[in-house]
């Protein structure tokens, strides 16, 4: 017997798709670093708290869609609170500190979901509320369609990448064709020269915290779909950091292509080299190490800015 | 009117360079040490176990930390994984090397040196990354570390369960077993050896950043660029902080595996122990020794103090998972607004508060 080049294929589509999730939760980090500067470590306890309100939420009978924009709104809410009460009277202070600000927001955060909803492990099945064949829990046998490909993709994964595509085209179109957009980009661009030509700050960072929340939302949602909603979606965060460590802190595109590398790779170091290496769960420190060695030969990341440094 | 440097002529400059140039301060390290030394070793024995040694054992890391990031300016999030590399360290040095050779106080320094070694390897990558990417590599040591002991049962004897408990006789490592009535194995002479490890690397440390290396560090620190202008070897500079630093979280985890909770446990260290160091460092407030002691002092106290006035205010009207949420809550919004008020941390208000002594009663 040969090299298994079709269960390869399936490695390879699998780590995709769980790239394409920690992608989800890099396109909110990168956004937030992008326009302020900050590492914002809160992101995983967003996303926590976004799909536990909406967990709640349709387990006490509101419908699927009310529940969804009821969610998004209590994220917007939340943003908006974020940059009145934490970005503003922080504003212009060491980064270090800055991201401090976001530990803290991610404590206060983790605390403040379980405490108004509950700490309990929730299921969450999307295909209870959406009548969408995507959402089945029956894998998709590519092998009827390509006989030569005996895989199977779960259909939820081609779902989630759907999902994030289209997250991604909308958060391109924002960027780039609406005044909104335009002023974010020149805000992520040079702080003092957008204030110089009017743009308020103030409201762009709003802009940006309620837009990450929403993201949140909808990765919180995949996530949870997933696994379940529950304390270990705060740890996607330490997932998504080397995925946007490689991709460069300041890229949307960087965070999806670090994903995708991330998410390969990992699958294919855990089974080509998880035996060799002696132990389980290489996963945890090897996309890690991947990032390392990018790191070390790129050291702004993939599509990050390059540093110019004066002295 | 009572801590003035009036009076305090400096005569030669040996003097000039003291480290506590005041005799007030003087009068107050002594007075401190024989407190620390005589009085606190015979409080209660929960006292020391539950409060004292984990504050000693915690605060020596976050003082390590400060010393990488606090005052090389370089990120750190492994320091839970040094500290485990220094108490698995700890523990085979003493479970392979015979008896006579191996004694806790040199287990411990020399995992430290192990800790230190690997933070050198892990600082490496240092050299081209800045910023918040250098996170990778000392996330890196995190997990790796982490993985490695978890998957290699060699270095925790192959014990099933992943515990080992040590073996009581290891704290009298002079082989008294009572001395003027007070049992070697207790908690007063590990409270003692704790406190001497600490006290000693603490004015180490002190001195440091008044040496050249200290302020090599601070160089590299401010502008690394500016620093390697004027002659300082910016990657050796960085690794050699990353050594002392490293050395201080692998003291500080033997101390905390062997003299706090008395087994080696790889669950402590996971990277919440990590953030948990940082919060320290940065309530205490970045490049200041004193500032970490009170930040490891606060971040620790913080959520068993709230649980207790929780429990006296509604007397365990709240299960625990609700105190939990609330302490986490408080807590946040504590670090934020501490950062916003005061982003120099709590070594900033001690210092605000001495000069405040010094000008009393007259504030102007």
């Amino acid at each position: 017997m040969g090299f298994d080049w079709v269960y390869l294929i399936e490695v390879l589509l699998g780590g995709l798709m769980s790239g394409v999730m920690y992608s989800l939760v890099a396109i909110g980090f990168v956004l937030i670093y992008k326009s302020s500067g900050i590492f914002n470590f809160a992101q995983g306890t967003m996303l926590l708290f976004a799909s536990l309100t909406f967990v709640k939420m349709t387990e006490n009978g509101i419908d699927f869609w009310t529940a969804l924009f009821i969610a998004a709104g209590v994220m917007v809410i939340f943003g908006v609170a974020i940059e009145r009460y934490m970005m503003r009277p922080l504003a212009n202070q060491d980064l270090l500190a800055l991201f401090m600000a976001t530990v803290g927001l991610a404590t206060f955060q983790e605390g403040f979901s379980q405490f108004i909803w509950d700490s309990d492990i929730h299921g969450l099945q999307m295909n209870k509320f959406l009548d969408l064949q995507l959402l089945d829990s029956a894998p998709i046998f590519v092998v009827e369609h390509i006989p030569w490909l005996d895989i199977l993709l779960p259909k939820f994964d081609i779902f989630a990448s759907l999902v994030a595509g289209s997250l991604i085209v909308v958060l391109a179109f924002f960027f780039q064709k609406t005044k909104t957009g335009l002023s974010l980009r020149a805000v992520s661009d040079d702080h003092m020269a957008a204030m110089a030509v009017g743009i308020p700050l103030q409201t762009v960072w709003a802009i940006v915290w309620a837009v990450t929340g929403i993201i949140a939302l909808v990765a919180g949602l995949l996530w949870a779909e997933r696994v379940s909603v529950s304390f270990t979606l705060i740890e996607a965060v330490m997932k998504a950091l080397p995925v946007i460590l490689i991709g460069g802190l300041t890229s949307i595109p960087g965070a999806i292509i670090g994903g995708l590398v991330i998410g390969v790779g990992e699958k294919l170091g855990e089974i080509y080299l998880g035996d060799a290496m002696g132990g389980q769960g290489i996963e945890l420190w090897f996309a890690y190490f991947m990032a390392l060695m990018f790191l070390v030969f790129r050291p702004q990341g993939m599509f990050g800015e390059k540093f110019i440094e004066r002295v | 009117m009572i801590y003035r440097e009036t009076g305090n002529f400096v005569t030669d400059y040996m003097r000039d360079r003291e480290i506590f140039p005041m005799k007030f301060d003087k009068i107050m390290v002594v007075l401190g040490l024989l407190f620390l030394y005589l009085y606190v070793p015979t409080t209660s024995e929960y006292m020391l176990s539950a409060h004292v040694i984990p504050i000693l054992a915690v605060g020596l890391a976050v003082v390590g930390l400060n010393i990488l990031t606090g005052i090389t300016g370089q990120l750190s999030l492994g320091s839970a994984g040094f500290m485990c590399v220094g108490a698995f360290g700890t523990f085979n040095l003493m479970l392979r090397l015979p008896e006579w050779l191996m004694s806790l106080p040199v287990a411990l320094m020399i995992s430290g040196i192990f800790a230190g070694l690997v933070g050198v390897i892990f600082g490496l990558p240092a050299i081209r990354i800045k910023g918040f990417y250098l996170l990778v590599s000392t996330l890196a040591a995190q997990y790796f570390v982490w993985w490695f002991f978890n998957s290699f049962t060699y270095f925790i004897n192959y014990e099933a369960s992943g515990v080992v408990a040590v073996p009581p006789k290891m704290y009298d490592y002079w082989g008294i077993g009572n001395f003027l009535g007070i049992d070697m194995q207790g908690y007063s002479p590990r409270y003692i050896l704790a406190l001497t490890i600490v006290i000693g690397l603490t004015y180490f440390a002190k001195n440091l950043l008044r040496s050249t290396t200290g302020r090599n560090f601070m160089s590299v620190r401010d502008r690394d660029i500016a620093a390697s202008v004027m002659g300082i070897s910016v990657p050796k500079t960085k690794l050699l902080a990353f050594f002392i630093s490293c050395f201080y979280c692998g003291v500080a985890g033997g101390m905390y595996s062997f003299l706090y909770i008395g087994n080696v446990d790889l669950m402590i260290y996971e990277v919440d122990r990590s953030f948990t160091i940082l919060f320290m460092l940065i309530i205490g407030g970045l490049g200041s020794i004193s500032g970490s002691w009170l930040g490891a002092i606060f971040v620790y106290e913080f959520p068993i103090l709230f649980t207790w006035v929780g429990d006296v205010i509604f007397g365990g009207a709240f299960n625990t998972a609700v105190v939990e949420n609330v302490s986490n809550m408080v807590y946040g919004v504590f670090i934020i607004a501490l950062l916003i008020r005061e982003p120099g941390g709590f070594a900033a208000l001690w210092a605000t508060t001495k000069q405040k002594l010094r000008m009393w009663p007259y504030p102007h």
